[in-house]
């Protein structure tokens, strides 16, 4: 009798991303490949002003083009449109999806035009005429704030959107803590660290830009949106509060998504109009955004201001942490806006027992695009504030910066650990991942590297960064949405099974480490498992792919969930078997009494059997399939230590990364690679942040870096390569132990980049640098010339 | 990024090209790789109404040498004149400079008589044609012309050639001792600085020496106190130290922009030049 094939256990196993092959042969279908018979499409006129009131909007000449359909005013799209809801309990200006009296950024919506294919939409929205009466811009949000600048929104004097939030409050968090205890430690300490620290604004840049198409059917009175989002289920709900239908009359269909960072969270205008004008016409409506919107019109990232203060004794024990944050927001507020920078708040204590903290929080409207999240979210802004003071304070007590932070660890019997601002950490250890980064990069023969370096006369640095941030966003308390996840599985007919998951995978791999999952829970192929996700139609519930939760909450949902219908198989399988249904092994295929492999039964008969059980066992129902919901108890706080080494050329100040290590805790891992290929990918934006990404705006708004010739994204070659390990510390919050990693890369790199940069330049008198590291403010460092005005 | 409606004709032969670019009167513009003139054109800062396409003219692309002068064809990739054995051999600045061009995407796809003919002052290759001293072939309706290439780049976007004219090739007497140094922008790769320079090196001395530059300014220039400060003078340090430091000097545009300042431009010109004229000498010396 040949052997039976022994299937391999999945989970934690390197198992290639199924999704690839369709990916990279252009097999794969995003919202531009819909096509509907009768499909109009969608261009917008934009302002081209930073702000200005309209005086007229002269529609005449697009409505008289061959090919146009309609064209729209903002006047006339607030007939049939509300103004933006958004997802935050905070206070917010009215928005218009298209703007109807004031243009507020450059990319502002002023009209819409419906159009037989997009050049005629485009050339039609190029014949509205807009008469707009310029109003004084501002772009710096501490002179927005001032008092001295117009107010963008009548009814948020000085343009404070927010705050200043005390201590402790915030998205989820419960209320103020009492922080007065922070001034006494700064009386107490020995040293003070200050510094005012800017984390740039950020343009997210997705490789598929946004686009969505809205098809009503009056006849059904119902509506499908496929949109290039991140959470279909979300925008399901906001899309059917605006248009006035039920959930139940509204099927939103993510299809595959080609990146997201955060930015296709949010429910755009674009989505909103598409929507409102295919009820309206009756026709379906495709709007793609081009690369020249995108940059306008698609949410940034960052752009917080912090005012930092670090109070330590002279053994390098940390008393006290003093963080004012202004959060420059853009001209609006979006879905998320701004919960986004209190997430930087929560996150002032790192991995440190800081005894008192104090950290504010100010949002502040300006002429420029709306910020929302953008991978990180508000925690790289916390790690690179916190980890660069940490460097400060090492510098200045001249102690290794390994050792001071070793020295102001939160330590692991600590855990559960109530930090200063009402967050409970989960787990942690983090001085193993600390001590496992030095090994791995060599630390003290780095040093060594460095100091010959220096000898020679090379501008030679190394950095270190610590960092713990939050994921599996959750639970409900905490999350304006809901903070579950949703999943069903089910047995089909032939033994194969499907699922599905209401996170919304868009390069996360979900489809290849569920499917992990749940070969090894029923003892299953690989390839028996099809994981369904992205479509409200198919999926019935769930909230959507960000905060890196989609293991940790929607891999928890799918567990348990699977555990539900692998009971009730057991008891179809005890049935025939006539043995206990806990005596059962679900393995290679088959499903077998413990100890007896002869009695094994194809899993395929099991399941046919359950959907035509001749003699149904008593108080079972037929079929395989069940659901459930997941709701963690707590956040998970993954952590980790990363390291970089990095080179200045001393004749032209071009920084050259030259080793990047990471060490990240992200609790089980159920597929490393495609966590490694998580943290390559949050790695590459991070280098992007802190070496050359930066979105720049002149005195008046106009955007300075509005395409890629201007505003520089990562390419192969400007990063070395990486080097990536892992501490395994579980989470208690959730079955699998998972914490979650898809944006760890983006929060430890930033500040370990830029010590390496403070600290190969020691020898200039430098204490600290603002990101972007431009060639030409290193270089006037070097050669102790003023700074720029604009990198000032 | 949605261009002006434009219709799209595919030239057979550079006479077929003149003849269709006279038809269009005016409106026509060629295309070979496109990867200067589509980007505009999406930005709409372009709106030909008719784009006739000369990348699929035989003999258009194409690297060769013959007495004594190699010639490029206008068509040729970027890839090509970055690869070809040929150029590495005699003229290893050519290659190295068009291995520097963009990324291998637009390396692909652009070439050589597009980038020359379009004239971006950020642009690689001018600066290695005036260290070339080449020759750049023009086809109009009146015949064949020759420009040299100091005297093609006119200045911001401007240059000799007359809008029913094709730059059909470029020839140039090859040079081994010569080198191409650049600071690229970040985002675009474009030259904030590129210097190339071209060295003719005789028992020890400098017999003369063309720089080319582009980026710093308006439009490449030749660096002609550089190159009078080199010649006649001994291969030494002290000889580049002296050229390097009054490179840059007269230039009064230098460009200001987001991505660096004149005055760090500025010396970046000397940092450039004395790493260009190191590397040169260098390949002298072998």
């Amino acid at each position: 009798m040949a052997a039976t094939p022994v299937l391999p256990k999945l989970v934690g196993q390197r198992v290639k991303r199924r999704e690839d092959p369709r990916l990279i042969q252009g097999r794969g279908a995003y919202v531009d490949d819909v096509k509907i018979a009768g499909m109009r499409h969608l261009a917008f006129k934009r302002s081209d002003i930073a702000h200005g009131r309209i005086r007229s909007v002269d529609i005449s000449a697009a409505e008289a083009m061959d090919g146009v359909e309609a064209v729209f005013t903002g006047a006339q799209i607030a007939e049939v449109l509300a103004p933006m809801p958004i997802g935050t309990p905070f206070p917010s200006p009215e928005h218009r999806a298209v703007a109807v009296d004031t243009v507020r950024f450059v990319g502002d919506p002023i009209a819409v035009v419906v159009a037989c294919d997009r050049y005629v939409a485009r050339d039609a929205a190029d014949a509205v005429v807009v008469d707009c009466e310029p109003l004084p811009a501002v772009v710096d949000p501490e002179k927005a704030m001032s008092g001295e600048s117009a107010a963008l929104h009548a009814d948020f004097p000085n343009n404070v959107a927010l705050g200043p939030l005390p201590s402790g409050t915030g998205v989820g968090r419960k209320g103020a803590v009492d922080d007065t205890a922070v001034d006494a430690a700064f009386e107490a300490a020995d040293v003070v660290i200050a510094q005012r620290m800017v984390n740039q604004r950020l343009a997210p840049s997705s490789i598929e830009a946004r686009g969505v198409v809205a098809h009503y059917e009056p006849g059904r009175e119902a509506l499908t949106i496929w949109s290039s989002t991140q959470n279909p289920h979300i925008l399901r709900t906001f899309v059917a509060r605006m248009l006035d239908l039920g959930e139940n009359r509204v099927r939103a269909v993510a299809p595959e998504v080609g990146g997201g960072f955060g930015a296709k969270i949010n429910i755009y205008g674009e989505e909103y109009v598409a929507a409102a004008l295919s009820k309206r016409l009756g026709l379906p409506i495709k709007w793609i955004e081009d690369r020249s919107e995108a940059f306008l019109a698609t949410v940034h990232g960052r752009d917080l201001i912090a005012y930092v203060e670090l109070a330590a004794a002279r053994d390098g024990k940390v008393l006290g942490l003093r963080m004012r944050i202004i959060a420059d927001i853009g001209a609006y507020n979006m879905l998320l806006t701004a919960g986004v920078p209190t997430n930087s708040m929560t996150m002032a204590n790192a991995t440190y027992a800081i005894p008192a903290i104090r950290a504010t929080l100010t949002e502040v409207f300006t002429n420029k695009t709306p910020t929302d999240a953008y991978r990180g979210a508000g925690r790289p802004e916390a790690a690179y504030f916190v980890e660069r003071a940490m460097d400060m304070l090492a510098r200045e007590l001249d102690m290794d910066p390994a050792e001071l932070r070793r020295r102001n660890f939160i330590q692991p019997d600590q855990f559960p650990y109530k930090t200063q601002m009402g967050a409970v950490y989960d787990s942690g250890d983090y001085e193993k991942a600390l001590d496992h980064a030095l090994k791995v990069a060599g630390w003290e023969r780095l040093k060594q590297e460095r100091d010959a370096a220096r000898a020679d006369g090379r501008l030679v640095g190394l950095g270190l960064s610590m960092y713990v941030e939050i994921c599996g966003m959750g639970p409900s308390s905490t999350l304006p949405p809901g903070g579950w996840e949703h999943s069903q599985v089910t047995v089909e007919r032939d033994g194969r099974i499907s699922a599905t998951t209401g996170t919304s995978p868009h390069g996360q791999g979900n489809e290849t480490t569920f499917a992990q999952m749940l070969a090894d829970q029923f003892g299953v192929p690989l390839d028996h498992v099809t994981i369904h996700h992205g479509d409200t139609a198919v999926v019935k519930q769930g909230i959507g792919t960000f905060g890196s939760r989609s293991q940790a909450v929607g891999g928890a949902a799918l567990h348990d969930a699977g555990g539900k219908v692998k009971a009730k198989m057991a008891k179809f399988a005890a049935a025939l078997l006539e043995a206990h249904e806990n005596d059962l092994v679900f393995e290679n295929g088959t499903i077998a009494v413990k100890g007896a492999p002869a009695s094994a039964k194809p899993f395929a008969e099991v399941a046919a059997y359950a959907y035509r059980p001749v003699r149904l066992p008593e108080g079972l129902t037929p079929g395989l399939s069940d659901e459930a919901f997941f709701e963690p108890s707590n956040n998970t706080y993954p952590f980790g230590c990363h390291i970089a080494m990095l080179e200045i050329d001393r004749e032209t100040g071009e920084p050259r990364l030259l080793k990047m290590v990471a060490v990240d805790d992200a609790g089980h891992l159920i597929n490393p690679l495609i966590v490694e290929g998580q943290i390559h990918g949050g790695l590459a934006q991070g280098i992007g942040q802190a070496m050359i990404e930066e979105v720049a705006y002149a005195a008046d708004g106009q955007p300075l870096t509005a395409s890629f010739m201007d505003y520089a994204l990562p390419r192969a070659s400007d990063l070395p390569r990486f080097e990536l390990d892992s501490t395994v510390t579980p989470t208690p919050v959730n079955p699998l132990g998972a914490k979650g990693v898809g944006e760890a890369g983006t929060i430890g790199s930033t500040p370990c980049i830029v010590n390496a940069a403070v600290d190969a330049l020691s020898g200039c008198g430098v204490r600290h640098l603002d990101m972007m590291l431009r060639p030409e403010k290193l270089w006037r460092i070097i050669h102790g010339q003023p700074a720029r005005s604009s990198d000032a | 990024m949605i261009p002006t409606a434009f219709e799209y004709e595919r030239a057979t032969s550079l006479d077929d090209a003149l003849a269709k670019l006279a038809a269009a009167g005016g409106a026509g513009k060629l295309v070979a790789g496109g990867h200067s003139l589509v980007p505009l054109m999406k930005l709409r800062l372009s709106e030909p109404a008719v784009l006739i396409d000369i990348a699929h003219i035989p003999d258009f692309a194409g690297i060769r040498e013959a007495e004594g002068l190699i010639e490029i064809g206008a068509g040729t990739t970027h890839h090509d004149v970055a690869t070809s054995t040929l150029l590495r051999d005699r003229c290893p600045m050519m290659a190295e400079a068009a291995a520097l061009i963009g990324d291998q995407q637009v390396r692909n796809r652009g070439t050589l008589g597009g980038s020359l003919a379009h004239a971006d002052p950020a642009a690689d290759y001018p600066a290695v044609m005036l260290a070339l001293d080449a020759e750049f072939h023009l086809k109009g309706p009146g015949g064949w012309r020759a420009v040299r290439a100091r005297d093609f780049f006119q200045g911001m976007l401007t240059v000799d050639l007359a809008p029913d004219e094709i730059l059909a090739r470029v020839t140039f007497a090859p040079v081994r001792a010569a080198a191409y140094a650049k600071l690229h922008q970040r985002a675009s790769r474009f030259a904030i600085v590129g210097v190339a320079a071209a060295v003719d090196v005789r028992d020890g001395a400098i017999a003369s020496a063309r720089v080319g530059l582009t980026g710093a300014a308006s439009s490449p220039s030749r660096l002609k106190n550089v190159e009078e400060t080199l010649a006649g003078r001994s291969v030494s340090p002290g000889t580049v130290a002296a050229a390097t430091a009054v490179a840059g000097d007269g230039i009064e545009d230098i460009n200001d922009d987001l991505h660096a300042s004149a005055e760090y431009r500025r010396a970046m010109i000397r940092v450039f030049t004395r790493r260009a004229l190191d590397r040169a000498l260098a390949r002298a010396a072998v």
